[in-house]
């Protein structure tokens, strides 16, 4: 039996937009308010899973062609990868840098490596979050 | 700033993302793992040399100085386990590499073996103590997936056991955590102990020493070991080595931290109680070895035996005990990773489990039951191999501490531990063979590489026990006095 699932799929297309972009939003806002890697992957994660439940696994793949273990993977590698960067420069272990640089259009911007360790968060949970949905979706 | 502290533990986690990348070449996961595991024992023993000469290392993780920061301590004690645990993991994927099959490793085996090995060096390394927590959960994150990996019915039966223990465990651990917080306002190892000491150990700093008594001695299978015979039985044999030699360990560990560093003070109550865990844990111990009918049975009860045993050193309180619990822990991670190694593999040699349905397997496989009889006896504590020296080391010290019935139930124990070996040697290796020279099974080469190696490792440890005394003696002296490791934390900070 299939379900008739014409306001979810339309409503889903709309919402989903704002839940990447607030996804988005918290993922910068985290570094001076409320937010960051973690919770940003969140709502990341959680948007990619709401397609998911939305459309077909097989549609969502074809536009998304990832393997999302990998997804996780990379993003500990990224985290990892920056907390050892330090130890290239002779700083100690895990210590972050941050600037301020010109840019034309966007003026004076706060550039930090930690929003790269962020973002290897930010993959991490996706990656898991996408993944465990996945799997005990399979279980029929 | 002593960068170089902070790889073992890093190095296993980076490579083992990598190799998640290269799921579908096994050979080069093979020897990236092994590269990196022979790396990690370079720059560990390194490290050591370093100690000797220059004191206790530490590095503060980003710069933030103790008591607000976390941070990695390196001194003789921790070392020297990162330096066992390594070495054994090494082996033990040695013997993986021949044994452990083509559908584990494509799941990701090798992996979570690094995740397991960084998890446990973090644990050693590691000055604060809600990252010890961390630590420890990585590596029982990991270990939770050896344990299940296979999918076997009775592993996924003993994973959910173990599962549900450690969690219970861990959360204690976190209560434990908070009750210490709340007393002392501090999670920084050394900063804490310097807090006990100026408060004194007064009846409620007591009682969370006790709660955190009771969260290792459930890690380390202290007297709370029922969840440890099953669950070590049910992995693949690599894995049980792994697990028999380095996660008992790591709670071992953090009870001679804990009870070293952090709670010295009341040692009539705290230590008496861990004495009274550690001769009852000999006892129980005893007699589930004794009563093993199953090979399996009988050396995971040795397991417990040794836990007990080493604790009987910590249980003293004087500085030989430490030095020969030092001594024996290193000996039995190696002697424990061998006899797990062996008894799986005559489980995979003759598809029985009971001692008394093998028969004659030293005219099968010579050097096979020479390594056994090698492994026995360095295990019963006969002189020329490695399990002499902590014997006696921890003897010396229950008489120096006058602990006569804890001594009593040691050497006792070691005459139980030989009976119960001697038991498989008589019944499975000597008398009529039961397999033809046709039926025969070869056992791999790289199986008895590993096994070689393991015996090679006791015997040196046995016969050179001289020239390891001056990093055990320095291990020992500063768990005998921690204010040498407080100062070398606290000392330029304030």
């Amino acid at each position: 039996m299939k379900i008739n699932d014409v306001i979810l799929r339309t409503v889903v297309k709309g919402v989903v937009f704002i839940v990447l972009t607030l996804g988005v939003y918290l993922f910068f806002a985290g570094h001076n308010e409320p937010g960051g890697g973690f919770i940003g992957g969140l709502v990341l994660g959680s948007g990619i899973v709401l397609l998911y439940i939305t459309f077909d696994i097989e549609t969502v793949h074809r536009g998304m062609p990832f393997d999302f273990k990998k997804v996780a993977a990379l993003g500990v590698l990224l985290a990892t990868g920056s907390a050892i960067a330090s130890l290239f420069f002779g700083a100690p272990f895990l210590k972050q840098a941050d600037d301020y640089f010109e840019f034309p259009l966007l003026g004076e911007t706060h550039l930090t490596t930690v929003t790269i360790f962020e973002a290897g968060v930010a993959l991490t949970v996706i990656g898991t979050l996408v993944t465990i949905i996945l799997s005990i979706s399979e279980d029929e | 700033m002593n960068n170089i502290i902070v790889l073992p533990m890093i190095v296993p986690i980076i490579t083992a993302i990598l190799l998640v990348f290269l799921r579908d070449f096994i050979k080069l996961q093979r020897i990236i793992s092994l590269m990196t595991m022979g790396f990690v024992i370079g720059v560990t023993a390194l490290l050591l040399g370093l100690v000797q000469s220059g004191g206790i290392m530490k590095l503060d993780f980003s710069g933030w100085l103790p008591p607000y920061g976390i941070l990695f301590v390196a001194d003789s004690f921790a070392l020297i386990l990162v330096l066992t645990a390594s070495i054994i993991t090494a082996i033990c994927l040695i013997y993986a590499f021949a044994t452990i099959g083509e559908r584990h490793e494509r799941m990701f085996f090798y992996p979570f073996v690094l995740f397991l090995i960084a998890g446990v060096n973090g644990s050693f390394l590691t000055g604060d103590i809600f990252n010890l927590f961390v630590c420890f959960e990585v590596m029982l994150l990991a270990s939770y997936v050896l344990v299940a990996l296979g999918g076997e019915k009775v592993q996924l039966r003993e994973a959910l056991k173990y599962v549900l223990i450690n969690v219970v465990a861990s959360w204690m651990f976190l209560v434990a955590l908070a009750f210490l917080y709340g007393t002392v306002k501090t999670l920084n190892m050394a900063h804490i102990a310097q807090r006990v000491a100026e408060l004194g150990q007064d009846p409620i700093l007591t009682t969370v020493s006790i709660l955190f008594l009771i969260v290792f001695a459930l890690k380390a299978g202290l007297l709370l070991f029922f969840w440890l015979p099953g669950s070590y039985s049910v992995p693949p044999t690599a894995v049980q080595a792994l697990f028999a030699a380095l996660l008992t360990k790591v709670g071992v560990y953090a009870l001679f931290r804990t009870f070293t560093l952090m709670f010295p003070l009341n040692q009539e109550v705290t230590h008496l109680v861990i004495g009274i865990m550690a001769g009852l844990t000999i006892i129980a111990g005893c007699m589930g070895a004794l009563a093993g009918k199953d090979v399996r049975t009988i050396a995971t009860y040795n397991v417990i035996i040794a836990i007990g045993f080493i604790l009987i050193g910590l249980a003293t309180g004087t500085e030989t005990g430490f030095a020969g619990s030092i001594y024996y822990l290193v000996h039995d991670m190696f002697a424990k990773a061998l006899l797990f190694l062996l008894i799986g593999t005559m489980v995979y040699l003759t598809g029985e489990v009971i001692v008394k349905r093998m028969s004659g397997l030293i005219r099968n496989y010579p050097l096979f039951g020479w390594i056994y009889f090698i492994v026995m006896c360095a295990l019963a504590g006969i002189p020329p191999l490695s399990g002499f020296i902590g014997k006696l080391l921890i003897g010396q010290g229950a008489i120096e501490g006058e602990n006569f019935v804890l001594l009593a139930l040691g050497f006792a124990s070691s005459i139980i531990v030989l009976y119960s070996l001697l038991r498989i040697l008589l019944a499975s290796f000597f008398g009529e063979t039961t397999i033809s020279e046709d039926h025969q099974k070869p056992i791999p080469k790289l199986a008895m590489t590993a096994f070689s190696l393991l015996a090679l490792c006791l015997i040196v440890l046995g016969v050179g026990a001289e020239a390891f005394a001056p990093f055990i003696e320095d291990a020992a002296k500063t768990l005998a006095d921690p204010s040498i490791y407080i100062e070398a934390v606290l000392g330029n900070s304030e």
